[in-house]
């Protein structure tokens, strides 16, 4: 597809060779080329035309993992996460009762999982207000932060700066897709049952718009608790009724616990994170996750192990 | 609803004009001076090149990094009031990067420990400066004006002026005025915002010091917090694990965040990159969560070296060990380990003085 605008790079018509008055006119559009470029270079280097416009309210869709995005994972299913070893050592200890804790109960999703969380999403476009350009674009899900989009080609912090829950993202077009790559962010997770996701990782997103649908897709690479990049798609549709309502939260005592407590299993006393094995038949090796569960190939070796005893009801899967 | 943006999350137009690391400006000024054709280079410049990053955390307010621990620099009308004062060997490139920011004299220097790392600079940068309060009667009160006041707990002052200390140490370099109760007010005028010190006892060391800048809404939390290692607990020298984790839940209690968990108070930890009040809860359930596992291993009888065996931090190392910093997880283990063994937080606050340890050496 042709860049909005079209393309409007100088295409010389004639040869180099040719007439004379055609030589002078090319002599002066190089000339006014250089000048020109000089004049871009010391008036700063302008954000690239926006090739399509994402802004507006999207709802999102819940046909790929449904139990995961609404619900909620299952405790203990790490499926077709390449985690490492120490991420699966920090869920198998987590307590969900950890997010009790007043220093936890506002958490908004981070940048990268917010994607694949249950809330509407909408996004606006920032315009410089003399230029008509867009310069950013504004994310925002119900119950999350405003996730800012730069697309003014400025550069990242340096290493020393704050940390946030959306990062620092900014985009490149390449085409109509939006490529974003958000550092600086705040330590997340990966699923809602305790899968860490580090504060050194790094997200590569994806938006492309195909009429009324938003397609984004997440990579994020995390040294930590990552060995190979996790990469999610998610769609959205374009929804002309809905509007994201504000959502003050505000901190209360939940439970009552001696000050300092914090809720978390010792090692190795977690039998919880067995059960999503057994419910649903699954051996219990697999639901480890790891990078290897991710790749179709492991279906077969998935058929040669054995299968868990089934010690609770069964539940069928959705 | 109105409310105020995240310090990286700002609109672009705010971002501009706000927040954000000097380094960033600094290119756009070198670039801006190269399209110029000027060869005068922006005095912020001769900071970058001097292996200490400058971070703006508010407007007259700045974290430096790379001088041993991390230096905050509170500029005021009057001059400059320091949190620390990094490695000694550091003092001439902190002092060249403090000029870039202000040419006024360094007023107070308050010691958040008596790590070489924090105040290894006291003297070289205090002699630079002068107290307030000695200006008009200097003639009167030898050596009143001479040189920047030092604050500190009575324990800091106590560690480096101990007969074991040899040779002592410069009395410049020492603080020349201490507090030894819970909670110590400075002034606004004369320091610049109304600061806070908290002592954190038997923490890192028996001597540590949260310094809160009201005004300015920055804590301050020395070696009781860092990003880059797992917090240094030094037994020897009265600091233990239960005091390390009231010294973070206090933290939280003065730290208000700003919007869902971010933002608000900005802390500068000890250690590493710039900080809210969320990133210190992910480190005090660390600290906790570790501490609970090797409870649980004492009371099973373990050894240190079977609970060392077990790799209790082992989710937690590739967060806090192996970033260059000499602490390892192991020696982390052993402290917490120690610290519990005693049936105690640790020693008492004022304890008898020992010298100075030196900071491990990946704490740089």
């Amino acid at each position: 597809m042709e860049p909005a605008g079209g393309d409007h790079r100088w295409r010389p018509h004639g040869s180099p060779t040719g007439s004379r008055p055609e030589q002078e006119r090319m002599h002066k559009l190089i000339q006014c080329a250089v000048v020109g470029s000089a004049l871009a270079l010391v008036l700063g280097v302008r954000p690239a035309a926006a090739q399509v416009d994402f802004s507006g309210e999207w709802a999102p869709r819940f046909h790929e993992d449904q139990p995961e995005r609404v619900p909620g994972p299952e405790l203990g299913d790490y499926l077709g996460i390449p985690i490492s070893e120490a991420a699966r050592l920090r869920a198998d200890n987590w307590e969900a009762s950890i997010q009790t804790l007043p220093e936890w109960q506002c958490r908004p999703h981070s940048a990268d999982y917010i994607w694949r969380g249950p809330s509407q999403l909408t996004i606006r476009k920032e315009e410089d207000p003399l230029t008509r350009e867009i310069i950013a674009f504004h994310a925002e899900w119900l119950r999350s932060i405003d996730n800012t989009i730069y697309l003014d080609d400025r550069p990242h912090p340096s290493e020393d700066a704050l940390h946030s829950w959306g990062g620092f993202a900014t985009g490149k077009w390449e085409g109509d897709m939006l490529t974003v790559t958000v550092t600086h962010l705040k330590e997340g997770y990966v699923r809602r049952n305790g899968l860490p996701r580090s504060d050194r990782a790094t997200v590569t997103e994806h938006w492309m718009r195909h009429g009324d649908f938003l397609t984004v897709v997440t990579i994020v690479n995390d040294p930590v608790y990552l060995t190979e990049p996790f990469i999610r798609s998610t769609d959205y549709e374009l929804d002309l009724h809905q509007h994201v309502p504000p959502y003050p939260c505000e901190m209360v005592t939940e439970i009552e616990r001696p000050r300092g407590t914090i809720p978390h299993h010792l090692p190795g006393t977690n039998t919880q994170v067995q059960e999503f094995s057994e419910r649903y038949e699954i051996p219990f090796e697999a639901t480890r996750g790891g990078a290897e569960t991710s790749y179709p190939d492991y279906r077969k070796k998935l058929k040669q192990m054995p299968l868990p005893a089934r010690t609770r009801p069964r539940i069928e899967a959705q | 609803m109105s409310r105020q943006p995240s310090p990286i999350a700002h609109t672009a137009r705010e971002h501009d004009k706000g927040f954000g690391c000097v380094g960033a400006r600094v290119l756009r000024l070198l670039c801006a001076s190269l399209l110029c054709a000027s060869v005068v280079l922006p005095p912020v410049l001769s900071a970058q090149q001097s292996d200490i990053r400058v971070t703006k955390v508010r407007d007259h307010f700045f974290m430096l990094t790379g001088a041993g621990g991390n230096v905050a620099a509170l500029v005021f009308p009057q001059g400059i009031t320091l949190v620390d004062s990094g490695r000694l060997e550091m003092s001439d490139k902190l002092l060249a990067t403090l000029r870039t920011l202000s040419p006024l004299p360094i007023r107070y220097i308050i010691n958040t420990s008596a790590d070489p790392d924090h105040t290894g600079g006291n003297e070289k940068l205090g002699a630079t400066g002068g107290q307030i309060t000695g200006g008009n009667v200097a003639g009167q009160v030898a050596d009143a004006g001479e040189g920047a006041e030092i604050i500190a707990h009575e324990s800091v002052l106590d560690r480096m002026t101990a007969p074991s200390v040899k040779p002592p140490l410069p009395i410049r370099m020492t603080p020349g005025t201490t507090y030894h109760v819970e909670h110590l007010k400075l002034s606004t005028v004369y320091h610049g915002d109304g600061i806070e010190l908290f002592s954190a006892p038997a923490a890192h060391t028996d001597g540590d010091t949260i310094v809160y800048f009201r005004k300015n809404d920055v804590l301050v939390a020395g070696d009781l917090f860092s990003t880059t290692s797992y917090p240094v607990i030094d037994v020897e020298r009265g600091g233990g694990v239960n005091g390390e984790i009231d010294a973070l839940n206090h933290i939280l209690d003065i730290a208000f965040p700003d919007f869902r968990l971010e933002g608000g108070t900005l802390i500068v930890p000890g250690h590493g990159r710039l900080c809210d009040s969320a990133d210190v809860a992910y480190y005090r359930d660390m600290v906790t969560i570790i501490r609970d596992r090797v409870q649980d291993q004492i009371k099973k009888g373990m050894t240190l070296d079977q609970v060392k065996a077990s790799k209790p931090t082992k989710e937690y190392d590739g967060l806090y060990a192996g970033n260059g910093s000499a602490y390892t997880a192991d020696m982390f283990v052993e402290a917490v380990y120690k610290s519990l063994s005693k049936n105690k937080a640790a020693s008492p606050v004022r304890a008898p003085a020992l010298a100075p340890k030196a900071a491990p050496a990946g704490k740089k």
